[in-house]
C-alpha cells in the first residue's frame, strides 16, 4: 500500500535540503541574480549535483542517486520555498525521466552526464501560447538516414543555457523526440525577458540536421518517452509550487503578527484571520495531491496520469491564491520591488502556465472521471 | 482477523463473504435519506433485505469494522479497513448501518469510557439496537457551545437535570441522548460541564421536531424537566465533559466533511447527475463541476493522508476543523450544481429528479452544524497559524 505519509528518509531529505538551501539559495540570492541580469547560478548547480540532486532520477549504474519521484518532489518543494534557481526540473527530472525510458548505452552515458551536473537539458515542446504537445507542427523531414528539422519552439524553459535540447517534431507517421546539442548548426536561441527572471527561450530551427542516433526512442513514437517525462516534470513542478505557496503563506502570517494598525496587530482582525486560515486549508489538501502523485509515479507510473494532473491543477490554483492573498494582506509594501512577495507572485504565474495550466490538467482529470 | 493473514487473503475472504451475504437490493450504493438504516428500538426496516444486511454485517462486526471485537467490531487494521471500503464500494453495497452512536458517541466512549461502559453501550450500537442522539446546542449556546446552561443539580447519587437543547437531530426517533450539562455554575464555563447519558424515555424528557426549509424535520428541540440522571451515567470525569465534547466534535466534523469528499452521497450523486445530463451540460456548468471534482479528489486524498499519518503515529493536529470546513463548503457547491443541472425539474418537491431540492436545502446546514465554517476558520487561525485571539 502506498502510504500517504512522508517516510523518515523523505523527512530527512527535506531537512537536509532546507539546511543547504537556506545557506546557498535564500531569496536574497535570487534577488542578487535578478539584479545582475543572470538566470543561472553554475556554482549552485554544481553543489546540488554533488549532493546527488542532479542524479535524483538517474540509475546508480549511471552514477545517479536514484531516489525516485517522491524524493524529487521533496527536493523541488524545498527549492520552491526560497525560489532557488536551477535546471533541476528540466535536466534532473524531465530529461532524466525521458532518457530512462531508453536504457541503451547512449542513454546511460547521457544520464551519467546529467547526474554529474556536467550537461544540462531543456525540453522544447511548446509552439503556441498554450502547452499542447500533440499539436506540435514543427517538421522533421526524412533525409537519407536522418532528418532535417525546421520550425519554431517557444517557452523553452532553461532553453538559453541548456547544453542539449529534447525537441518534439512531426515525422511521417507521428511525433518523434530528438536529443540534440543546443549549438548545432541552424539553431538560433533567443532568451525571453521573463517576468520571473528565469531562463526561457524562443528557439528557431532552420534546416537542422539530425541523425538516426539523435532520435530518442522510436521514430513516430515520441509519446512513449515524452509522456512519462512530462508527468514527472508536472508533478515536480506542482511540488515546487507547494513550496512557493508555503513560503508566501509563512511570510504573510508573520506579517499579520507584526504589522500594527488601529493600535493592534492586524492578525487580530477576523477578516484577515479567515483569509489566512482558508489559504492554509487549501495548502493542506494540495499537499495530499502532491504526495499521492509522487507515490503513484514511483509505484504505478502507467496509471499516474490523473494523479499528476490533479496535483498540477490543485497546486496551481492554491499557489495563485497564496500570492494574491500575500500581496493583498501585505498591503502597499507587498506591491514594492524591494519586498519579496512580488517574486513569488511572478514565479507562481510562470509555473501555473508551464507544462499545462489549470484547465489543461482539469480536462485530464475530467476525462479520467468520465465527464 | 489474525495479524498474520495476508492482505490478499483478507480481500479474497471478504469478497467471498460479501458475494454470499450482501442482498442484491442492498447493492445500489444508496446513501439517500430513505436508503439509510439508522437502527434503534423503534426502527422499522424498509425491507427484509435491509434487516438481513444489518444482521449479517453485525454478526461479523462489519457495522463498525475498526472497533474492538468485544465492543461489537471486527478489529480491522488500517489496511484492512481500506480494503473493506474498497470491496464494499466494488459491489456498490449500502452501508448496513449509520448512526450517531457509530460516528460520535462510539469514538468518545472508546477513548474516555470505562471498560464496563464500553461493553455495555457499544455492542448495542454496533447491532443497531439502540439509537443515540446528540444534546449539545442550546438556544443560547450555538457557536459559543461552552455556554451551555442546561443544569444538573447534585443530589447525591444523581443529578436533577433541567434545561433545553436544540438541533437535537432525530431526537424524536432516538432511544438515548448524550448531553452536555452544566454541573458547576461557579467554575469557568469550560470547566463546569459534564458529559451525561440520558434515556429518552425517562420522566421529564420531552422532544419536538422542528420543521426545516427542506420540508422535513430531522432536527428537534428537547426539554428536560426534573430529569433524574444517575451518577453512573457520566462519561469521563465530572466537570471535565468539555474534553469529551471536543474529542467527539472532531469525529463529528470528520463525519460531516466526508459528505463533500466524494466518499458518500454527495460525490456519487454529482457524478451521476452530470453524466445523465451530459448532452445538455453547458460549458460553464461543466467547468464548475470539474473544479468541484478536483477539490473533492484532493479532500478525499487528505482524509486518507490523515488516517495514514495517525497510523504512523504522526498527529494531524487540528485537521478535523479544516476537513469540516473544506468538505461542507464543497458539498454545498456540488448541490448547487446539481440543482442547476436539474433545471426546472429540480424545482418540484419529489418530482422527476426525486428529492433533489430537499437534499440541496439540507446541505445548507452542513456548514453550520458541528461548528460553523467561521468557527472552523477561527480554530485554524488560532491553533495552526498562531494568530492572536
Amino acid at each position: 500500500m502506498n502510504k500517504l505519509v512522508l517516510t523518515e528518509e523523505e523527512n530527512m531529505l527535506a531537512d537536509m535540503a532546507r539546511g543547504f538551501l537556506d545557506g546557498a539559495a535564500p531569496v536574497s540570492a535570487f534577488r542578487k541574480l535578478r539584479d545582475e541580469g543572470k538566470t543561472h547560478d553554475a556554482k549552485l548547480w554544481t553543489e546540488m549535483a554533488d549532493m546527488g540532486w542532479a542524479g535524483v532520477l538517474v540509475p546508480e549504474a549511471a552514477g545517479g542517486s536514484d531516489m525516485g519521484f517522491a524524493a524529487a518532489n521533496v527536493i523541488a518543494r524545498e527549492m520552491g520555498k526560497t525560489l532557488a534557481v536551477s535546471p533541476f526540473l528540466s535536466s534532473a527530472v524531465i530529461a532524466a525521466t525521458a532518457l530512462r525510458q531508453v536504457s541503451d548505452d547512449r542513454a546511460m552515458a547521457a544520464l551519467a552526464k546529467i547526474a554529474s551536473g556536467d550537461v544540462t537539458y531543456a525540453l522544447a515542446v511548446d509552439e503556441g501560447i498554450k502547452h499542447d504537445p500533440d499539436a506540435s507542427a514543427m517538421e522533421a523531414k526524412a533525409d537519407g538516414n536522418g532528418f532535417r528539422l525546421t520550425g519554431k519552439k517557444t517557452f523553452v524553459v532553461d532553453g538559453a543555457m541548456a547544453d542539449r535540447l529534447l525537441v518534439l517534431a512531426k515525422t511521417a507517421d507521428g511525433l518523434t523526440l530528438f536529443d540534440i546539442p543546443a549549438d548545432r548548426a541552424g539553431i538560433t536561441r533567443t532568451q525571453s525577458n521573463m517576468i520571473d527572471a528565469r531562463d526561457a527561450a524562443k528557439i528557431n530551427f532552420d534546416d537542422v540536421e539530425a541523425t538516426g542516433d539523435d532520435v530518442l526512442g522510436q521514430v513516430d513514437s515520441a509519446m512513449d518517452i515524452l509522456k512519462p517525462a512530462l508527468q514527472a516534470g508536472q508533478a515536480a513542478l506542482a511540488a515546487e509550487m507547494t513550496g512557493l505557496t508555503a513560503g508566501a503563506l509563512d511570510m504573510t502570517v508573520s506579517y499579520l503578527k507584526e504589522r500594527k494598525q488601529f493600535g493592534v496587530e492586524i492578525g487580530r482582525f477576523q477578516a484577515l484571520q479567515h483569509r489566512a486560515a482558508h489559504l492554509w486549508c487549501e495548502t493542506e489538501v494540495t499537499a495530499s495531491a502532491i504526495l499521492n502523485a509522487g507515490r503513484l509515479l514511483d509505484s504505478d507510473p502507467e496509471n499516474a496520469e490523473m494523479a499528476v494532473s490533479l496535483a498540477k491543477a490543485k497546486a496551481t490554483s492554491t499557489a495563485i491564491l497564496a500570492v494574491q492573498e500575500g500581496v493583498q494582506m501585505h498591503g502597499g509594501v507587498g506591491m514594492t520591488d524591494a519586498f519579496d512577495m512580488g517574486f513569488y507572485m511572478k514565479r507562481a504565474r510562470v509555473s501555473a502556465e508551464w507544462l499545462g495550466d489549470y484547465s489543461y490538467h482539469a480536462e485530464k482529470v475530467a476525462a479520467a472521471r468520465g465527464f | 482477523m489474525s495479524d498474520t493473514q495476508s492482505t490478499e487473503e483478507f480481500r479474497a475472504e471478504l469478497r467471498e463473504w460479501l458475494e454470499a451475504n450482501c442482498p442484491q437490493e442492498m447493492r445500489d450504493g444508496a446513501m439517500t435519506e430513505e436508503g439509510i438504516c439508522w437502527g434503534g428500538k423503534n426502527w422499522v426496516f424498509t425491507s427484509d433485505a435491509q434487516q438481513q444486511w444489518l444482521e449479517r454485517c453485525a454478526s461479523k462486526g462489519y457495522t463498525v469494522p475498526t472497533w474492538p471485537v468485544d465492543c461489537g467490531g471486527a478489529a480491522l487494521n488500517r489496511e484492512q479497513e481500506k480494503i473493506f471500503h474498497e470491496e464494499m464500494g466494488r459491489i456498490d453495497a449500502r452501508s448496513p448501518l449509520e448512526s450517531f452512536g457509530i460516528w460520535m458517541l462510539g469514538p468518545a466512549l472508546l477513548h474516555f469510557g470505562t471498560q464496563e461502559q464500553k461493553v455495555e453501550y457499544l455492542p448495542p450500537i454496533a447491532r443497531g439496537e439502540v439509537r443515540w442522539c446528540q444534546g449539545y446546542s442550546e438556544p443560547g449556546a450555538g457557536s459559543d457551545l461552552a455556554n451551555v446552561q442546561t443544569h444538573g443539580a447534585d443530589k447525591g447519587d444523581h443529578w436533577l437535570v433541567n434545561g433545553q437543547k436544540i438541533w437535537t437531530s432525530y431526537a424524536d426517533k432516538a432511544d438515548r441522548i448524550f448531553a452536555l450539562v452544566r454541573t458547576d455554575r461557579e467554575a469557568p464555563k469550560h470547566k463546569g460541564i459534564s458529559f451525561l447519558l440520558i434515556d429518552m424515555e425517562d420522566a421529564g424528557v420531552e422532544t419536538r421536531p422542528i420543521k426545516m426549509i427542506s420540508g422535513i424535520s430531522p432536527f428537534c428541540e428537547t426539554f428536560f424537566t426534573d430529569v433524574k440522571v444517575s451518577k453512573e451515567m457520566i462519561v469521563g470525569t465530572e466537570n471535565r465533559g468539555w474534553d469529551v465534547a471536543k474529542y467527539l466534535l472532531t469525529h463529528e466534523r470528520e463525519m460531516i466533511s466526508g459528505g463533500g469528499a466524494g466518499l458518500s452521497g454527495g460525490g456519487r450523486a454529482l457524478g451521476a447527475v452530470l453524466n445523465d445530463t451530459m448532452e445538455t451540460l453547458d460549458a460553464t456548468l461543466r467547468a464548475d463541476a470539474m473544479r468541484c471534482e478536483i477539490d473533492a479528489l484532493a479532500i478525499g486524498l487528505t482524509l486518507e493522508r490523515y488516517k495514514d499519518q495517525a497510523e504512523a503515529g504522526q498527529g494531524a493536529g487540528d485537521a478535523s476543523a479544516m476537513l469540516k470546513y473544506m468538505g461542507t463548503e464543497l458539498n454545498k457547491q456540488r448541490h448547487e450544481l446539481m440543482m442547476t443541472a436539474g433545471g426546472s425539474a429540480a424545482l418540484e418537491w419529489d418530482g422527476d429528479v426525486g428529492n433533489r431540492a430537499g437534499d440541496w436545502l439540507r446541505t445548507k446546514a452542513n456548514s453550520i452544524e458541528g461548528g460553523t465554517s467561521e468557527v472552523m476558520l477561527s480554530i485554524v487561525s488560532r491553533r495552526v497559524l498562531g494568530l492572536p485571539a
